[in-house]
């Protein structure tokens, strides 16, 4: 089981949720019904107090190990510096505006890009957005420089593999000159990234 | 009795019989659940936003919302969430220890200055539009392009005024705690210590596992104040560094204020930004979580009448949080690339996960005790500690999962994050468990008063619950398809789940309402007027045994 884009896994995440939260809520509503009646209830089932301490410890865990096995951009993120991307996009933004980004970017079906955002002043974020407003992905871009004055990267590896036309917009918020009189993002661009050559559910042609 | 009366000198309220403590606690709990009225109705006007409803167009300017944005935080969590535990706390302390509050006019202060400090960083909002929001991402607060330094410096004066309440707060715990008079006349400092970090517990476990004796069969703190103890530790560090990081930009904006600004960049954001989550984060994962359950232990023994069950693991489990609440703030830099990547993994990923034992654990021994001493009735205080359960028990996996580099990439930022954790976490699990406390305690805090009416009470649990759980459930949903958490949506982007989020939200409002009506009815504004007046019995203490309280809950 791998996710092959972040629609797949929030619908995933959306549904086992909610089958929690369900069966959590059930469990506290039927044990404050028991608690009231004068007939004691057996229990359904014993839960041993160590089993229950394992089956946390198991869940804690275990989300991450399943998580990392199933969703590719994890690995990719932590091994990126020994990765070589297909194509780097460097940028920066200043003033709430991004300076020196390419007008619009054309991305091939499975391809791997590095986007490298810089910040002259302020903290902001990088994301990418589908049309419909769903998150593709995100990244926090802090300001810095190192010693030699050269600004700190804000870098991000990420694998297309579905067609579409996403929009770039700051994820995180920078102040309310991020927005005009009317309380529409400066910092929006729309349809900034298109992926061509999939296949329609997504993978290489 | 008609309404008219009832409004006027209440059911059978005496603010006269009150003694300094009893007043004292019911000053901030009456002040707290007034800020909670201001941020229930600052939510809704965001929402109202969100949810592009015919408002004035003045809210959907940025600089209007975002200062609103900006100390609804403030306002929710130092002005009602801090006065209320804090309130309780200095109430309970003496009351379990038996001892007297070391100071009552220390206690007067921390409500007092966190009321005052409050109120600033409000005004701040309201006359300057100063709106860093309360993360306080460098160098957004001393950014004086955007915002005015005289604003920013009212702003960062009302922070520092409710941290230097809250150490008020701190100091008048821990003095009465050390006190060496009544039950712990023969105590020394080492025997208090050891038993307020929960180390006799996990000496205890050790005892039994190597066949000793109990090192103590008898600590010297009750279990809840081990919690208290042990929570005011993170709320000691957690003020110490938002009142370093309030200075800082206090600095800057006086600088800039005179002429002389001072260059932001030899700041490190990144450094900064660790460093003002690791204290910000003691505030959630550190004092919430340690403070919210002890105050289950403290319920359910008080409920029940009995002793808690596995005492001793949950004395331990205190200690084990101790080092996990100092370890995890990583969890909140999961989307900054420059942030060692050995420190998402260990701090923000496998150290975060402990979180669910603690938490869980918590909740198991709860929900035994209780469990162990059916049946109950059902009374408004076990329902309120259920539905704390229940916020709990939503809101803390819902953390573990976005604790997650995978997941975190696609939520961090998100309504997802601020609606099904933090309001969860904080308006059914904290404020459910907070109101089961109240209802404990409102007999002996009011000296028996006569609640007006237990249909309000019933229809404020339900409004709050559903309303609670809604709301969290539908940012939630509207974060899982892309909407932004500090973000202005001024087109009706994701209108579906903010309508539903905005009736969920009415409903929360309209509980306070009841509640608060049930209050004033109860008290009379004669009585409310009167809890602020000096009191007659200077007595700072409450001898009411806490076994009489169990007495209510047997069928």
């Amino acid at each position: 089981m791998t996710f092959s884009n972040s629609a797949e896994l929030l619908s995933f995440h959306w549904v086992a949720y909610s089958i929690y939260s369900a069966l959590i809520i059930s469990v506290i509503a039927w044990f404050g019904y028991n608690l009231t009646r004068k007939e004691k209830t057996k229990s359904v089932v014993r839960i041993p107090f160590y089993t229950y301490i394992g089956f946390l410890v198991a869940m804690g865990v275990g989300h991450h190990i399943f998580t990392y096995n199933t969703i590719p951009w994890v690995s990719q993120d932590i091994t990126r510096d020994d990765i070589t991307p297909d194509a780097t996009y460097k940028f920066e933004v200043e003033k709430h505006k991004w300076i020196d980004m390419p007008e619009k970017v054309t991305v091939e079906c499975g391809q791997t890009i590095e986007f490298d955002v810089r910040s002259r002043d302020l903290v902001y974020g990088f994301g990418l957005f589908r049309q419909d407003g769903s998150m593709v992905m995100q990244m926090q871009v802090n300001p810095g420089t190192d010693v030699n004055g050269i600004l700190d990267p804000n870098d991000i590896l990420w694998t297309f593999n579905h067609n579409g036309l996403f929009d770039v917009m700051s994820t995180e918020y920078s102040g309310p000159k991020a927005y005009d009189e009317d309380g529409h993002s400066v910092m929006l661009v729309k349809k900034w990234l298109e992926v061509v050559g999939c296949k329609e559910e997504g993978g290489k042609k | 009795m008609s309404f008219k009366e009832n409004l006027i000198n209440g059911t059978d309220f005496d603010h006269k019989s009150l003694n300094a403590l009893q007043k004292v606690t019911l000053r901030a709990v009456v002040v707290s659940f007034l800020f909670y009225g201001l941020v229930a109705m600052e939510g809704m006007i965001m929402r109202m936003v969100q949810a592009h409803a015919p408002i004035p167009d003045q809210f959907y300017h940025p600089e209007h919302y975002f200062s609103i944005m900006t100390v609804h935080p403030i306002i929710g969590i130092f002005g009602s969430t801090y006065q209320l535990v804090f309130a309780a706390f200095a109430f309970l302390v003496p009351f379990l220890t038996k001892k007297p509050l070391y100071s009552i006019k220390l206690a007067n202060w921390t409500w007092g200055l966190i009321t005052g400090g409050t109120a600033l960083a409000w005004i701040a909002a309201f006359f300057w539009s100063y709106a860093p929001l309360y993360t306080l991402y460098w160098p957004l607060p001393a950014d004086t392009t955007q915002f005015s330094a005289i604003g920013g410096i009212v702003f960062i004066v009302g922070v520092a005024l409710i941290m230097l309440g809250t150490f008020g707060f701190i100091y008048n715990i821990y003095a009465t705690i050390f006190q060496r008079v009544g039950v712990h006349k023969d105590k020394t400092t080492k025997e208090l210590l050891i038993s307020g970090f929960g180390i006799d517990g996990m000496l205890n476990l050790w005892h039994k596992l190597t066949g000793k004796p109990p090192y103590s069969k008898e600590p010297a703190l009750a279990l809840p104040v081990v919690a208290i103890f042990r929570g005011t530790v993170d709320t000691f560090l957690d003020a110490i560094v938002i009142l370093s990081a309030g200075v800082l930009v206090l600095v800057y904006l006086i600088f800039d204020a005179s002429g002389s600004p001072l260059d932001v960049a030899s700041i490190d954001a990144l450094l900064y930004k660790n460093y003002f989550w690791w204290g910000l984060d003691l505030v959630a994962d550190g004092l919430v979580l340690i403070y919210v359950a002890g105050s289950w232990y403290l319920l359910a023994t008080l409920i029940t009448g009995q002793k808690l069950f596995m005492e001793n693991v949950a004395r331990a489990a205190l200690m084990l949080e101790l080092l996990v609440s100092w370890m995890v703030w990583s969890h909140h830099l999961l989307a900054d690339q420059g942030q060692p990547e050995m420190m998402k993994l260990i701090s923000g990923e496998m150290v975060t996960a402990f979180e669910l034992l603690t938490q869980g654990l918590a909740l198991f021994i709860t929900l035994v005790t209780l469990w162990k001493a059916r049946p109950l009735k059902m009374t408004m205080e076990l329902k309120y500690l259920l539905g704390g359960l229940v916020g709990f028990g939503l809101a803390v996996p819902a953390a573990i999962i976005q604790a997650d580099m995978g997941m975190n990439r696609v939520l961090h930022n998100t309504q997802w994050i601020i609606g099904a954790h933090v309001h969860i976490a904080l308006i059914v699990g904290l404020y459910m468990t907070l109101y089961s406390a109240v209802y404990v305690l409102w007999p002996i805090v009011t000296n028996n008063t006569k609640l007006y009416s237990s249909k309000l009470s019933n229809a404020h649990f339900w409004l709050h619950l559903l309303g609670g759980i809604g709301m969290g459930a539908f940012m939630g949903m509207a974060g899982l398809d892309g909407m932004l958490r500090r973000h202005l949506y001024v087109d009706g982007e994701f209108n579906t789940f903010m309508v539903l989020a905005a009736i969920s939200g009415s409903m929360l409002l309209l509980a306070w309402v009841l509640f608060l009506a049930n209050i004033i009815l109860s008290v009379g504004v004669k009585g409310l007027v009167g809890i602020f007046l000096p009191s007659v019995d200077k007595t700072a203490s409450y001898g009411i045994e806490p076994e009489t309280v169990a007495e209510n809950h047997k069928v």
